[in-house]
């Protein structure tokens, strides 16, 4: 378990974390979920002890650990481009943190091979990191983080650095090893899909302040406000402060209360969904997204005249 | 294309006969003129008592110098590129003063302070230590000209690899001094080998400062490079060959060493 209470962090002047406060729960599996620069890699090297907060706390399994530097965290970190020992091989690499911890020879050897097991890199103990590929480098700093069986698992943009193929892999992959390993794991991504299909829980950062912590699908359905549901899910905006998810707008051929005259400019039909692109009576451009049997019902098509609104309760909260 | 290979092989040319004519001629004329009468003539030139006592004095000018500043020059490396102290700056300018200054102001700089009338000097002269014309002072010539070579091979390094593997050893649990052992050492072992070889090669080499504070007493405070110039003077032109290749064979020996040494994994 982790609680991280009122951190804040500046650098010269630059605001990095504001008076932060998060809760992630044993063995649960967080992301914390930001543009880049809004602060999240720092709440994370905050809570591994590389960076010291100017104010708050800290604590690790209810052990405030504000103080403690980071080898006494009993934390595991893996690095955004992994920060292999170049020098060590693959199994030098993975028994690092045992080694210094003096333990026995035999015992080592024992949980360095579980660990090559586990990250699929039997073949691989004897290789320097410069011969692996960047999803291998990056299951053995993995490996790496876990052999000393840490009590909070850390990972900065894990996916970061490797392509879209590999990314999709690892991630199903990433989520297996959480299932069987169940150790408190926080991730920091910039990448709203891959939060919410990995993690149970996300913490949206902007700007060093923690705009919303929720599931996925509370993120996703209620955002707490604009910046949030435009982070996490395509938006439209109908006006200045009024911005909807394109799916919460609906389309009525006859005037409503409340609806807006809008003209149809384009129908895509995309493969489920149908997707609609209009123009306000002010000139705004916005556009809809339907579904293959709503979209047939309106019979819509370029030059139409209908009215829009967005569906009640479904506008984002004003910042 | 044809006019850019002629320019190529012109521009190879050029390098390659600079570096024949400034490098490779000399050192080779001087084995070379080494041989010339043979190894019966050299030996005997190698084997007299004075050659025997600078070759000595040579090696412990380095076996003291090189470990001293290979370990100052780490620490210094670490502090200036990791520390975060006031000062880094200072320090980091300070240490080029070696290369900024003759070698013959260090030697004079040393002979005011360590001499005589000196304001070290006359306390350990009181305590029964000479350091001018004796052993110590040609140390302490030698540690200064040769300081700067291993921070300066070192910083780049230190830079280049950054501080994430150190950070990574630090979470392992590995305590400060572990991670320098293990992690940042490791990464730094070639820029250090490097400045060992180069301070080694000043430090056999030096003439200017160590001429100025050993007094030059034959067979006393004789090193190598003192006692060619010696052999030089006195018309010994076979004595002051032979005791020129046997320094050139030395550090060659040292880069060649260095060169082994360096296992194919650091090349990739």
């Amino acid at each position: 378990m982790i609680e991280v209470r009122d951190v804040t962090k500046h650098y010269n002047g630059f605001t990095a974390l504001e008076g932060v406060s998060l809760h992630v729960p044993a063995g649960s599996l967080t992301a914390l979920l930001g543009p880049s620069g809004s602060g999240k890699s720092t709440l994370l090297r905050v809570i591994a002890g590389l960076e010291s907060p100017d104010g708050g706390q800290v604590l690790i399994d209810d052990d405030d650990a504000t103080a403690v530097p980071p080898r006494r965290r009993g934390v595991g970190f893996v690095f955004q481009h992994y920060a292999p020992f170049k020098h060590m091989t693959v199994r030098s690499n993975i028994a690092f943190g045992l080694k210094v911890r003096k333990r026995p020879k035999a015992e080592i050897r024992e949980r360095v091979d579980e660990l090559l097991a586990l990250v699929h890199l039997e073949g691989w103990a004897n290789r320097y990191p410069a011969q692996l590929s960047g999803g291998q480098r990056q299951r053995m700093a993995l490996a790496r983080a876990l052999a000393v069986q840490p009590r909070v698992l850390l990972l900065d943009e894990p996916f970061g650095a490797l392509d879209a193929q590999v990314r999709e892999e690892l991630r199903i992959w990433l989520r297996r090893l959480h299932d069987e390993v169940h150790v408190t794991t926080v991730f920091v991504t910039h990448d709203q899909e891959e939060a919410m299909d990995v993690a149970e829980q996300v913490a949206v950062i902007n700007e060093g302040r923690i705009e919303q912590i929720g599931s996925p699908r509370e993120l996703y359905e209620s955002p707490a406000n604009a910046f949030v549901m435009e982070f996490v899910g395509p938006v439209t905006r109908l006006g200045d402060d009024e911005v909807v998810r394109p799916h919460d707008v609906s389309i009525e051929t006859e005037p409503v209360s409340g609806g807006r005259e809008a003209l149809v400019k384009r129908v895509a039909h995309l493969s489920f969904e149908v997707r609609v692109e209009l123009a306000l009576d002010d000139g705004r451009d916005i556009w809809v997204q339907l579904t293959r049997a709503q979209a047939e019902e309106l019979e819509l098509e370029p030059g139409h005249i209908v009215w829009v609104r967005p569906m009640a309760g479904r506008l984002a909260a004003a910042v | 294309m044809p006019a850019n290979r002629r320019t190529r092989i012109g521009l190879r040319t050029v390098a390659l006969g600079y570096l024949g004519l400034l490098l490779a001629f000399p050192v080779a004329f001087v084995f070379y003129r080494t041989f010339e009468n043979g190894l019966g003539a050299i030996w005997d030139a190698l084997t007299t008592p004075n050659a025997i006592h600078a070759l000595e004095l040579t090696l412990i000018m380095v076996a003291v110098a090189v470990p001293l500043n290979t370990a100052f020059g780490v620490l210094a490396a670490l502090v200036i590129v990791r520390g975060r102290m006031p000062g880094r700056g200072f320090i980091n300018a300070i240490i080029d003063l070696p290369f900024a200054i003759s070698p013959v102001v260090v030697g004079l700089a040393l002979f005011l302070l360590y001499g005589r009338q000196g304001w070290f000097g006359s306390w350990f002269l009181d305590q029964g230590i000479q350091i001018i014309f004796s052993t110590p002072g040609m140390i302490l010539a030698t540690v200064f000209v040769s300081l700067p070579f291993v921070v300066r091979e070192v910083i780049p390094v230190l830079r280049e690899i950054g501080t994430t593997q150190e950070e990574a050893a630090s979470t392992l649990g590995a305590s400060p001094w572990q991670t320098f052992w293990r992690v940042t050492l490791p990464a730094i072992r070639w820029g250090v080998a490097y400045g060992v070889v180069l301070t080694t090669a000043r430090a056999l080499g030096e003439f200017g400062a160590v001429s100025v504070v050993s007094g030059k007493i034959l067979g006393e405070t004789d090193t190598l490079p003192l006692y060619v110039e010696q052999r030089f003077q006195a018309f010994d032109l076979t004595g002051a060959y032979a005791a020129s290749a046997l320094l050139a064979a030395i550090a060659l020996a040292t880069l060649l060493l260095m060169t082994k040494l360096k296992p194919r994994e650091a090349e990739t």
